[in-house]
Protein backbone atom coordinates (compact mmCIF):
# COMPACT_ATOMS: atom_id res chain seq x y z
CA UNK A 1 0.00 0.00 0.00
CA UNK A 2 2.62 2.80 1.05
CA UNK A 3 4.88 1.42 -1.93
CA UNK A 4 1.79 1.72 -4.42
CA UNK A 5 1.47 5.49 -3.10
CA UNK A 6 5.12 6.29 -3.44
CA UNK A 7 5.50 4.53 -6.45
CA UNK A 8 2.56 6.73 -7.73
CA UNK A 9 4.40 9.84 -6.91
CA UNK A 10 7.16 8.88 -9.01
CA UNK A 11 5.29 8.38 -12.03
CA UNK A 12 3.35 11.08 -11.59
CA UNK A 13 6.92 13.59 -11.41
CA UNK A 14 7.39 11.66 -14.54
CA UNK A 15 4.41 12.49 -15.81
CA UNK A 16 4.98 16.03 -15.54
CA UNK A 17 8.20 16.40 -16.84
CA UNK A 18 7.10 14.74 -20.20
CA UNK A 19 4.34 17.21 -19.92
CA UNK A 20 7.10 20.04 -19.82
CA UNK A 21 9.28 17.95 -22.59
CA UNK A 22 5.98 17.78 -24.77
CA UNK A 23 5.77 21.61 -24.33
CA UNK A 24 9.33 22.06 -25.47
CA UNK A 25 8.62 20.12 -28.36
CA UNK A 26 5.44 22.24 -29.31
CA UNK A 27 7.79 24.97 -29.22
CA UNK A 28 10.55 23.24 -30.94
CA UNK A 29 7.79 22.49 -33.79
CA UNK A 30 7.16 25.77 -33.72
CA UNK A 31 10.71 26.93 -34.53
CA UNK A 32 10.81 24.52 -37.60
CA UNK A 33 7.24 25.05 -39.40
CA UNK A 34 7.52 29.11 -39.19
CA UNK A 35 11.13 29.85 -37.97
CA UNK A 36 11.50 32.41 -35.88
CA UNK A 37 14.23 31.40 -33.86
CA UNK A 38 14.27 30.10 -29.86
CA UNK A 39 11.47 32.77 -29.07
CA UNK A 40 8.63 30.64 -29.42
CA UNK A 41 10.10 28.01 -27.21
CA UNK A 42 10.50 30.73 -24.70
CA UNK A 43 6.73 31.92 -25.02
CA UNK A 44 5.70 28.25 -25.16
CA UNK A 45 7.45 28.00 -21.46
CA UNK A 46 6.32 31.12 -20.54
CA UNK A 47 2.83 30.74 -21.39
CA UNK A 48 2.99 26.96 -20.02
CA UNK A 49 4.08 28.72 -16.68
CA UNK A 50 1.62 31.03 -16.73
CA UNK A 51 -0.99 28.91 -17.07
CA UNK A 52 0.49 26.55 -14.45
CA UNK A 53 0.40 29.20 -11.97
CA UNK A 54 -3.35 29.98 -12.43
CA UNK A 55 -4.58 26.97 -12.41
CA UNK A 56 -2.46 26.69 -8.78
CA UNK A 57 -4.20 29.39 -7.15
CA UNK A 58 -7.47 29.56 -9.14
CA UNK A 59 -8.29 26.01 -10.48
CA UNK A 60 -10.66 24.86 -7.43
CA UNK A 61 -12.83 27.76 -8.13
CA UNK A 62 -13.04 27.36 -11.62
CA UNK A 63 -13.81 23.66 -11.51
CA UNK A 64 -16.55 24.34 -8.50
CA UNK A 65 -17.61 27.48 -11.28
CA UNK A 66 -17.94 25.03 -14.49
CA UNK A 67 -19.59 21.90 -12.35
CA UNK A 68 -22.24 24.71 -10.80
CA UNK A 69 -21.59 24.07 -7.15
CA UNK A 70 -22.78 25.76 -4.81
CA UNK A 71 -21.46 25.47 -1.09
CA UNK A 72 -23.40 22.75 1.37
CA UNK A 73 -25.02 24.47 4.25
CA UNK A 74 -24.43 22.36 7.30
CA UNK A 75 -28.30 22.53 8.22
CA UNK A 76 -29.26 21.14 5.35
CA UNK A 77 -26.80 18.70 4.60
CA UNK A 78 -25.93 17.19 8.34
CA UNK A 79 -25.11 14.26 7.27
CA UNK A 80 -22.36 15.34 4.60
CA UNK A 81 -20.53 17.28 7.01
CA UNK A 82 -20.59 14.29 9.52
CA UNK A 83 -19.16 12.20 7.49
CA UNK A 84 -16.48 14.00 6.13
CA UNK A 85 -15.54 15.51 9.60
CA UNK A 86 -15.10 12.21 10.78
CA UNK A 87 -12.92 10.98 7.79
CA UNK A 88 -10.56 14.03 8.36
CA UNK A 89 -10.13 12.87 11.98
CA UNK A 90 -9.16 9.27 10.82
CA UNK A 91 -6.82 10.46 8.08
CA UNK A 92 -5.58 13.87 10.25
CA UNK A 93 -6.41 16.45 7.71
CA UNK A 94 -7.97 19.96 7.60
CA UNK A 95 -11.61 19.42 6.57
CA UNK A 96 -12.41 20.54 2.76
CA UNK A 97 -14.65 23.04 1.97
CA UNK A 98 -18.03 21.20 0.59
CA UNK A 99 -20.06 22.26 -2.15
CA UNK A 100 -23.20 20.85 -3.90
CA UNK A 101 -23.78 20.17 -7.78
CA UNK A 102 -27.82 20.20 -8.51
CA UNK A 103 -28.08 17.05 -10.31
CA UNK A 104 -29.89 13.70 -10.23
CA UNK A 105 -26.59 11.71 -11.91
CA UNK A 106 -24.53 9.94 -8.86
CA UNK A 107 -21.32 11.66 -8.71
CA UNK A 108 -18.52 13.21 -6.75
CA UNK A 109 -15.01 15.19 -6.95
CA UNK A 110 -12.33 16.71 -5.10
CA UNK A 111 -9.99 19.66 -6.08
CA UNK A 112 -8.01 22.35 -4.99
CA UNK A 113 -3.99 21.94 -4.87
CA UNK A 114 -3.44 20.96 -1.08
CA UNK A 115 -5.32 20.15 1.96
CA UNK A 116 -5.34 23.51 3.34
CA UNK A 117 -6.91 24.57 -0.02
CA UNK A 118 -9.51 21.57 -0.73
CA UNK A 119 -12.52 21.20 -1.83
CA UNK A 120 -15.16 18.63 -2.26
CA UNK A 121 -18.14 18.66 -4.40
CA UNK A 122 -21.16 16.30 -4.59
CA UNK A 123 -24.14 15.84 -6.50
CA UNK A 124 -27.91 15.75 -4.98
CA UNK A 125 -28.12 12.74 -6.72
CA UNK A 126 -25.28 10.93 -4.93
CA UNK A 127 -26.85 11.97 -2.19
CA UNK A 128 -29.97 10.70 -2.62
CA UNK A 129 -29.49 7.71 -3.81
CA UNK A 130 -26.37 6.34 -1.45
CA UNK A 131 -27.27 5.41 1.91
CA UNK A 132 -24.28 6.58 4.52
CA UNK A 133 -22.00 3.86 4.56
CA UNK A 134 -21.88 3.99 0.48
CA UNK A 135 -21.80 8.30 1.37
CA UNK A 136 -18.69 7.37 3.34
CA UNK A 137 -17.15 4.99 0.90
CA UNK A 138 -17.32 7.76 -1.95
CA UNK A 139 -16.41 10.35 0.77
CA UNK A 140 -13.51 8.37 1.73
CA UNK A 141 -12.29 8.09 -1.84
CA UNK A 142 -12.49 11.95 -2.47
CA UNK A 143 -10.44 12.91 0.78
CA UNK A 144 -7.91 10.28 -0.16
CA UNK A 145 -7.54 12.29 -3.77
CA UNK A 146 -6.84 15.34 -1.54
CA UNK A 147 -4.14 13.32 0.64
CA UNK A 148 -2.32 12.07 -2.13
CA UNK A 149 -1.93 15.38 -3.86
CA UNK A 150 -3.88 14.37 -6.70
CA UNK A 151 -5.98 17.09 -7.26
CA UNK A 152 -2.96 19.30 -7.72
CA UNK A 153 -1.42 16.77 -10.48
CA UNK A 154 -4.71 16.45 -12.30
CA UNK A 155 -5.14 20.14 -12.05
CA UNK A 156 -1.50 20.92 -13.19
CA UNK A 157 -2.08 18.62 -15.85
CA UNK A 158 -5.26 19.48 -17.40
CA UNK A 159 -3.97 22.95 -18.00
CA UNK A 160 -0.81 21.67 -19.51
CA UNK A 161 -2.97 19.61 -22.05
CA UNK A 162 -4.80 22.64 -22.54
CA UNK A 163 -2.03 25.07 -23.34
CA UNK A 164 -0.52 22.35 -25.50
CA UNK A 165 -3.25 22.24 -27.27
CA UNK A 166 -3.97 25.58 -28.43
CA UNK A 167 -0.10 25.96 -29.16
CA UNK A 168 -0.69 23.30 -31.79
CA UNK A 169 -3.69 24.65 -32.85
CA UNK A 170 -2.23 28.46 -33.14
CA UNK A 171 1.09 26.74 -34.77
CA UNK A 172 -1.28 24.96 -37.15
CA UNK A 173 -2.87 28.15 -38.20
CA UNK A 174 0.24 29.79 -38.75
CA UNK A 175 2.19 27.29 -40.70
CA UNK A 176 -0.04 28.22 -43.96
CA UNK A 177 1.68 31.40 -43.80
CA UNK A 178 4.81 30.16 -43.38
CA UNK A 179 4.50 27.56 -46.12
CA UNK A 180 2.65 29.83 -48.80
CA UNK A 181 6.01 32.23 -48.15
CA UNK A 182 8.35 29.51 -48.41
CA UNK A 183 7.14 28.53 -51.83
CA UNK A 184 7.68 32.08 -53.29
CA UNK A 185 11.32 31.82 -51.40
CA UNK A 186 12.14 28.84 -53.07
CA UNK A 187 14.14 30.36 -56.35
CA UNK A 188 16.46 31.76 -53.85
CA UNK A 189 17.64 28.31 -52.01
CA UNK A 190 17.05 25.12 -54.25
CA UNK A 191 19.87 23.41 -52.18
CA UNK A 192 18.30 23.13 -48.72
CA UNK A 193 14.61 22.79 -50.05
CA UNK A 194 14.51 19.17 -49.07
CA UNK A 195 15.88 19.31 -45.93
CA UNK A 196 13.14 22.30 -45.03
CA UNK A 197 10.35 20.28 -46.32
CA UNK A 198 10.98 16.72 -44.37
CA UNK A 199 11.57 19.02 -40.93
CA UNK A 200 8.42 21.36 -42.11
CA UNK A 201 6.40 17.81 -42.07
CA UNK A 202 7.95 16.87 -38.86
CA UNK A 203 7.28 20.02 -36.85
CA UNK A 204 3.51 19.47 -38.91
CA UNK A 205 3.07 15.91 -37.44
CA UNK A 206 4.64 16.69 -33.64
CA UNK A 207 1.79 19.96 -34.27
CA UNK A 208 -0.87 18.08 -34.88
CA UNK A 209 -0.25 15.12 -32.36
CA UNK A 210 0.62 16.78 -29.74
CA UNK A 211 -2.89 17.73 -28.36
CA UNK A 212 -3.73 13.45 -28.32
CA UNK A 213 -0.65 12.99 -26.56
CA UNK A 214 -1.33 15.33 -24.28
CA UNK A 215 -4.59 14.14 -23.04
CA UNK A 216 -3.48 10.40 -23.12
CA UNK A 217 -0.93 11.17 -20.93
CA UNK A 218 -4.08 13.71 -18.44
CA UNK A 219 -6.11 9.80 -18.92
CA UNK A 220 -3.07 7.55 -17.78
CA UNK A 221 -2.30 9.91 -14.60
CA UNK A 222 -6.28 9.88 -14.05
CA UNK A 223 -6.78 6.42 -14.18
CA UNK A 224 -3.73 5.35 -12.04
CA UNK A 225 -5.03 7.62 -9.48
CA UNK A 226 -8.45 6.36 -9.21
CA UNK A 227 -7.85 3.25 -8.30
CA UNK A 228 -5.07 4.45 -5.81
CA UNK A 229 -7.91 6.69 -4.23
CA UNK A 230 -10.42 3.74 -3.91
CA UNK A 231 -7.67 1.87 -1.75
CA UNK A 232 -6.71 4.35 -0.08
CA UNK A 233 -10.00 5.35 0.66
CA UNK A 234 -10.75 2.21 2.24
CA UNK A 235 -7.87 2.69 4.03
CA UNK A 236 -9.79 5.39 5.90
CA UNK A 237 -12.70 3.43 6.09
CA UNK A 238 -11.72 0.28 6.82
CA UNK A 239 -14.89 -1.11 5.33
CA UNK A 240 -14.47 -2.16 1.64
CA UNK A 241 -18.11 -2.90 1.37
CA UNK A 242 -19.19 0.43 1.59
CA UNK A 243 -17.26 1.26 -1.68
CA UNK A 244 -17.75 -1.74 -3.31
CA UNK A 245 -21.43 -1.18 -2.95
CA UNK A 246 -21.35 2.81 -3.73
CA UNK A 247 -19.77 2.08 -6.96
CA UNK A 248 -21.90 -1.05 -7.93
CA UNK A 249 -25.04 1.76 -7.63
CA UNK A 250 -22.98 4.04 -9.63
CA UNK A 251 -22.33 1.11 -12.37
CA UNK A 252 -26.10 0.40 -12.36
CA UNK A 253 -26.96 4.37 -13.21
CA UNK A 254 -27.14 5.55 -16.32
CA UNK A 255 -27.93 9.26 -15.88
CA UNK A 256 -25.27 11.82 -16.98
CA UNK A 257 -23.87 14.47 -15.10
CA UNK A 258 -25.66 17.30 -17.05
CA UNK A 259 -23.11 20.55 -16.01
CA UNK A 260 -19.79 18.90 -17.22
CA UNK A 261 -17.18 19.40 -19.57
CA UNK A 262 -14.53 17.50 -21.31
CA UNK A 263 -12.25 19.75 -19.29
CA UNK A 264 -13.36 18.35 -15.59
CA UNK A 265 -14.11 14.84 -16.84
CA UNK A 266 -10.89 13.14 -14.86
CA UNK A 267 -12.13 15.17 -11.25
CA UNK A 268 -14.87 12.88 -10.58
CA UNK A 269 -15.53 9.64 -8.90
CA UNK A 270 -17.17 8.06 -12.41
CA UNK A 271 -16.77 8.98 -15.71
CA UNK A 272 -19.38 11.49 -16.12
CA UNK A 273 -20.13 11.53 -19.50
CA UNK A 274 -21.78 8.65 -21.52
CA UNK A 275 -19.11 6.22 -22.39
CA UNK A 276 -20.15 4.19 -25.79
CA UNK A 277 -19.48 0.42 -25.17
CA UNK A 278 -18.10 -0.02 -28.96
CA UNK A 279 -16.42 -2.70 -30.03
CA UNK A 280 -13.27 -3.34 -32.73
CA UNK A 281 -10.38 -1.87 -33.52
CA UNK A 282 -11.66 1.91 -32.06
CA UNK A 283 -12.28 0.77 -28.44
CA UNK A 284 -8.48 0.19 -27.95
CA UNK A 285 -7.96 3.53 -28.86
CA UNK A 286 -11.26 5.42 -27.19
CA UNK A 287 -9.86 3.66 -23.94
CA UNK A 288 -6.76 5.01 -24.08
CA UNK A 289 -8.66 8.48 -23.90
CA UNK A 290 -10.49 7.44 -20.39
CA UNK A 291 -9.94 9.28 -17.35
CA UNK A 292 -11.78 6.25 -15.26
CA UNK A 293 -10.93 2.43 -15.49
CA UNK A 294 -13.85 0.38 -15.60
CA UNK A 295 -16.01 0.60 -12.69
CA UNK A 296 -15.90 -3.26 -13.24
CA UNK A 297 -12.28 -3.30 -12.37
CA UNK A 298 -12.17 -1.29 -9.67
CA UNK A 299 -14.69 -3.46 -7.92
CA UNK A 300 -13.15 -6.27 -8.14
CA UNK A 301 -9.84 -4.83 -6.89
CA UNK A 302 -11.71 -3.89 -4.15
CA UNK A 303 -13.16 -7.27 -3.72
CA UNK A 304 -9.46 -8.57 -3.18
CA UNK A 305 -8.67 -6.64 -0.44
CA UNK B 1 43.56 18.51 3.97
CA UNK B 2 41.13 16.51 1.30
CA UNK B 3 40.59 13.77 4.15
CA UNK B 4 39.69 16.37 6.42
CA UNK B 5 37.74 18.06 4.46
CA UNK B 6 35.90 14.51 3.70
CA UNK B 7 35.76 13.94 7.66
CA UNK B 8 34.47 17.34 7.96
CA UNK B 9 31.71 16.92 5.21
CA UNK B 10 30.31 13.40 6.82
CA UNK B 11 30.30 15.02 10.40
CA UNK B 12 27.44 17.60 8.82
CA UNK B 13 25.82 15.10 6.89
CA UNK B 14 25.30 12.88 10.34
CA UNK B 15 24.11 16.37 11.88
CA UNK B 16 21.84 17.02 9.34
CA UNK B 17 20.54 13.57 9.80
CA UNK B 18 20.24 13.85 13.57
CA UNK B 19 18.49 17.35 13.31
CA UNK B 20 15.82 15.87 10.46
CA UNK B 21 15.29 12.66 12.76
CA UNK B 22 14.76 14.48 16.04
CA UNK B 23 12.29 16.70 14.90
CA UNK B 24 10.42 13.89 12.55
CA UNK B 25 10.11 12.03 16.68
CA UNK B 26 8.98 15.30 18.24
CA UNK B 27 6.48 15.89 15.33
CA UNK B 28 4.90 12.65 15.75
CA UNK B 29 4.69 12.48 19.52
CA UNK B 30 3.22 15.84 19.43
CA UNK B 31 0.62 14.20 17.03
CA UNK B 32 -0.23 11.61 19.35
CA UNK B 33 -0.75 13.86 21.95
CA UNK B 34 -3.21 15.88 19.55
CA UNK B 35 -4.45 12.69 18.43
CA UNK B 36 -5.84 11.39 22.10
CA UNK B 37 -7.16 15.09 23.25
CA UNK B 38 -9.57 14.67 19.97
CA UNK B 39 -11.18 11.35 21.50
CA UNK B 40 -11.83 13.34 24.25
CA UNK B 41 -13.30 16.25 22.68
CA UNK B 42 -15.28 13.77 20.71
CA UNK B 43 -16.67 11.81 23.82
CA UNK B 44 -17.38 15.42 25.52
CA UNK B 45 -19.71 16.29 22.45
CA UNK B 46 -21.52 12.84 23.00
CA UNK B 47 -21.83 13.48 26.13
CA UNK B 48 -23.42 16.83 25.79
CA UNK B 49 -25.94 15.58 22.92
CA UNK B 50 -27.14 12.83 24.97
CA UNK B 51 -29.37 15.07 27.59
CA UNK B 52 -30.60 17.05 24.40
CA UNK B 53 -32.09 13.46 22.81
CA UNK B 54 -33.67 12.64 26.67
CA UNK B 55 -35.30 15.00 26.27
CA UNK B 56 -36.41 15.35 22.96
CA UNK B 57 -37.61 11.71 23.55
CA UNK B 58 -39.56 12.20 26.60
CA UNK B 59 -41.84 13.82 25.43
CA UNK B 60 -43.07 11.38 22.70
CA UNK B 61 -42.22 8.01 24.32
CA UNK B 62 -42.79 9.08 27.84
CA UNK B 63 -43.48 5.78 29.78
CA UNK B 64 -40.26 4.08 28.05
CA UNK B 65 -38.93 5.39 31.15
CA UNK B 66 -35.95 2.35 31.55
CA UNK B 67 -34.62 2.97 27.95
CA UNK B 68 -34.24 6.60 28.76
CA UNK B 69 -32.81 6.08 32.27
CA UNK B 70 -30.08 3.62 30.85
CA UNK B 71 -28.70 6.11 28.37
CA UNK B 72 -28.26 8.58 31.37
CA UNK B 73 -27.09 6.55 33.88
CA UNK B 74 -24.43 4.73 31.10
CA UNK B 75 -23.53 8.65 30.47
CA UNK B 76 -23.42 9.68 33.71
CA UNK B 77 -21.10 6.61 34.18
CA UNK B 78 -18.45 7.47 31.05
CA UNK B 79 -18.37 11.30 32.65
CA UNK B 80 -17.17 9.51 35.74
CA UNK B 81 -15.16 6.64 34.90
CA UNK B 82 -11.27 6.72 35.83
CA UNK B 83 -8.84 4.54 34.15
CA UNK B 84 -9.00 3.85 30.49
CA UNK B 85 -10.66 0.56 31.22
CA UNK B 86 -13.37 1.57 33.13
CA UNK B 87 -14.02 4.28 30.25
CA UNK B 88 -14.13 1.91 27.48
CA UNK B 89 -16.51 -0.23 29.00
CA UNK B 90 -18.88 2.92 29.98
CA UNK B 91 -18.51 4.50 26.78
CA UNK B 92 -19.69 0.59 24.56
CA UNK B 93 -22.52 0.79 27.24
CA UNK B 94 -23.24 4.30 25.91
CA UNK B 95 -23.48 2.60 22.03
CA UNK B 96 -25.93 -0.14 23.23
CA UNK B 97 -28.10 2.06 24.92
CA UNK B 98 -28.04 4.81 22.41
CA UNK B 99 -29.27 1.94 19.82
CA UNK B 100 -31.79 1.42 21.86
CA UNK B 101 -33.05 4.18 22.01
CA UNK B 102 -32.87 5.08 18.25
CA UNK B 103 -35.14 1.61 17.99
CA UNK B 104 -37.66 3.63 19.86
CA UNK B 105 -38.71 5.39 16.85
CA UNK B 106 -39.49 2.74 14.91
CA UNK B 107 -42.62 2.22 18.06
CA UNK B 108 -43.34 5.86 17.88
CA UNK B 109 -44.09 7.31 14.44
CA UNK B 110 -44.18 10.79 15.27
CA UNK B 111 -40.95 10.48 16.93
CA UNK B 112 -39.45 9.25 13.46
CA UNK B 113 -41.15 11.91 11.88
CA UNK B 114 -39.18 14.99 14.40
CA UNK B 115 -36.45 16.68 12.70
CA UNK B 116 -35.12 17.25 16.20
CA UNK B 117 -35.03 13.53 16.68
CA UNK B 118 -33.75 13.48 13.48
CA UNK B 119 -31.21 15.65 13.58
CA UNK B 120 -29.99 14.25 17.40
CA UNK B 121 -29.72 11.11 15.59
CA UNK B 122 -27.64 12.37 12.72
CA UNK B 123 -25.52 13.82 15.43
CA UNK B 124 -25.18 10.84 17.55
CA UNK B 125 -24.17 8.71 15.15
CA UNK B 126 -21.67 10.81 13.30
CA UNK B 127 -20.48 11.35 16.10
CA UNK B 128 -19.76 7.80 16.99
CA UNK B 129 -18.26 7.60 13.82
CA UNK B 130 -15.94 10.40 14.93
CA UNK B 131 -14.76 8.56 18.23
CA UNK B 132 -14.13 5.47 15.98
CA UNK B 133 -11.91 7.42 13.72
CA UNK B 134 -10.19 9.85 15.93
CA UNK B 135 -9.20 6.34 18.18
CA UNK B 136 -7.90 4.64 14.74
CA UNK B 137 -6.23 8.01 13.74
CA UNK B 138 -4.52 7.62 17.36
CA UNK B 139 -3.25 4.11 16.74
CA UNK B 140 -1.98 5.27 13.16
CA UNK B 141 0.10 7.30 14.59
CA UNK B 142 1.09 5.40 17.20
CA UNK B 143 1.85 2.72 14.87
CA UNK B 144 4.34 5.21 12.76
CA UNK B 145 5.91 6.38 16.30
CA UNK B 146 6.66 2.95 17.49
CA UNK B 147 8.04 1.78 13.76
CA UNK B 148 10.42 4.61 13.75
CA UNK B 149 11.11 4.34 17.16
CA UNK B 150 12.39 0.36 16.77
CA UNK B 151 13.59 0.50 13.31
CA UNK B 152 17.82 1.24 12.52
CA UNK B 153 18.94 3.86 12.36
CA UNK B 154 16.23 6.63 13.68
CA UNK B 155 16.07 3.82 16.74
CA UNK B 156 19.76 5.25 17.96
CA UNK B 157 18.21 9.09 18.14
CA UNK B 158 15.61 8.02 19.45
CA UNK B 159 17.19 5.87 22.09
CA UNK B 160 19.33 8.85 22.73
CA UNK B 161 16.97 11.09 23.32
CA UNK B 162 14.49 9.39 25.56
CA UNK B 163 11.55 8.93 23.30
CA UNK B 164 9.79 6.13 24.28
CA UNK B 165 7.04 3.90 22.28
CA UNK B 166 3.20 4.14 23.08
CA UNK B 167 0.86 1.72 24.23
CA UNK B 168 -2.14 1.24 21.07
CA UNK B 169 -5.71 2.29 22.19
CA UNK B 170 -7.38 -1.49 22.63
CA UNK B 171 -10.95 -2.07 23.66
CA UNK B 172 -9.96 -5.43 25.73
CA UNK B 173 -12.09 -8.37 25.92
CA UNK B 174 -13.79 -7.48 29.27
CA UNK B 175 -14.74 -4.37 27.75
CA UNK B 176 -16.20 -5.66 24.46
CA UNK B 177 -18.53 -7.62 26.90
CA UNK B 178 -19.95 -4.98 28.91
CA UNK B 179 -22.00 -3.84 26.31
CA UNK B 180 -25.39 -5.69 27.91
CA UNK B 181 -24.75 -4.78 31.38
CA UNK B 182 -27.42 -5.15 33.84
CA UNK B 183 -28.09 -1.89 35.01
CA UNK B 184 -30.57 -3.75 37.52
CA UNK B 185 -28.70 -2.20 41.17
CA UNK B 186 -27.46 0.51 39.53
CA UNK B 187 -29.36 4.01 41.63
CA UNK B 188 -31.99 5.29 39.58
CA UNK B 189 -31.78 8.80 37.62
CA UNK B 190 -33.21 11.76 37.54
CA UNK B 191 -33.98 12.34 33.93
CA UNK B 192 -35.25 16.02 34.71
CA UNK B 193 -31.58 17.52 35.93
CA UNK B 194 -29.45 15.09 33.25
CA UNK B 195 -27.26 18.21 32.29
CA UNK B 196 -25.88 18.06 36.33
CA UNK B 197 -24.79 14.32 36.82
CA UNK B 198 -25.49 12.36 40.26
CA UNK B 199 -22.64 11.64 42.09
CA UNK B 200 -20.61 8.84 40.49
CA UNK B 201 -21.83 5.47 40.85
CA UNK B 202 -19.73 2.51 41.42
CA UNK B 203 -17.78 1.93 38.59
CA UNK B 204 -18.14 -1.66 36.65
CA UNK B 205 -16.33 -4.72 37.75
CA UNK B 206 -15.66 -5.83 34.63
Amino acid sequence: MYDQVAQNKRRSILLILAFVGLVIAVGFAFNLVIGGGPIFLVIALVVAGGAAAVSYWKSDAIALRVSRAHPASIDEYGRLHNLVEGLCIAGGLPKPRLYVVEDPSPNAFATGRDPKHAAIAVTTGLLEKLNRVELEGVLAHELSHIKNYDILVSTLAVTMVGVIAIAADVGVRFMWFGMGRSRNDSNDSQGGGGLTIILALFGFALLILSPLIGRAMQAAVSRRRETLADVSGVELTRYPPGLISALEKLRDDYTVVGSTSHATAHLWIEQPQAVAEDEGGMARVNRMFNTHPPLEERIALLREL
Amino acid sequence: MLFVWIILGLLVLVGIYLLVTYNGLVSLRNRIENAWAQIDVQLKRRYDLIPNLVETVKGYAAHERETLENVVRARNMAMAASGPQDQAAAENMITGALKSVFALSEAYPDLKANVNFLNLQEELTGTEGRIAYARQFYNDTVFRYNTKIQSVPSNIVANQFDFNEREYFEVDDAARGNVAVDFGQAPPVDLGSSSAPPPAPPAPTA
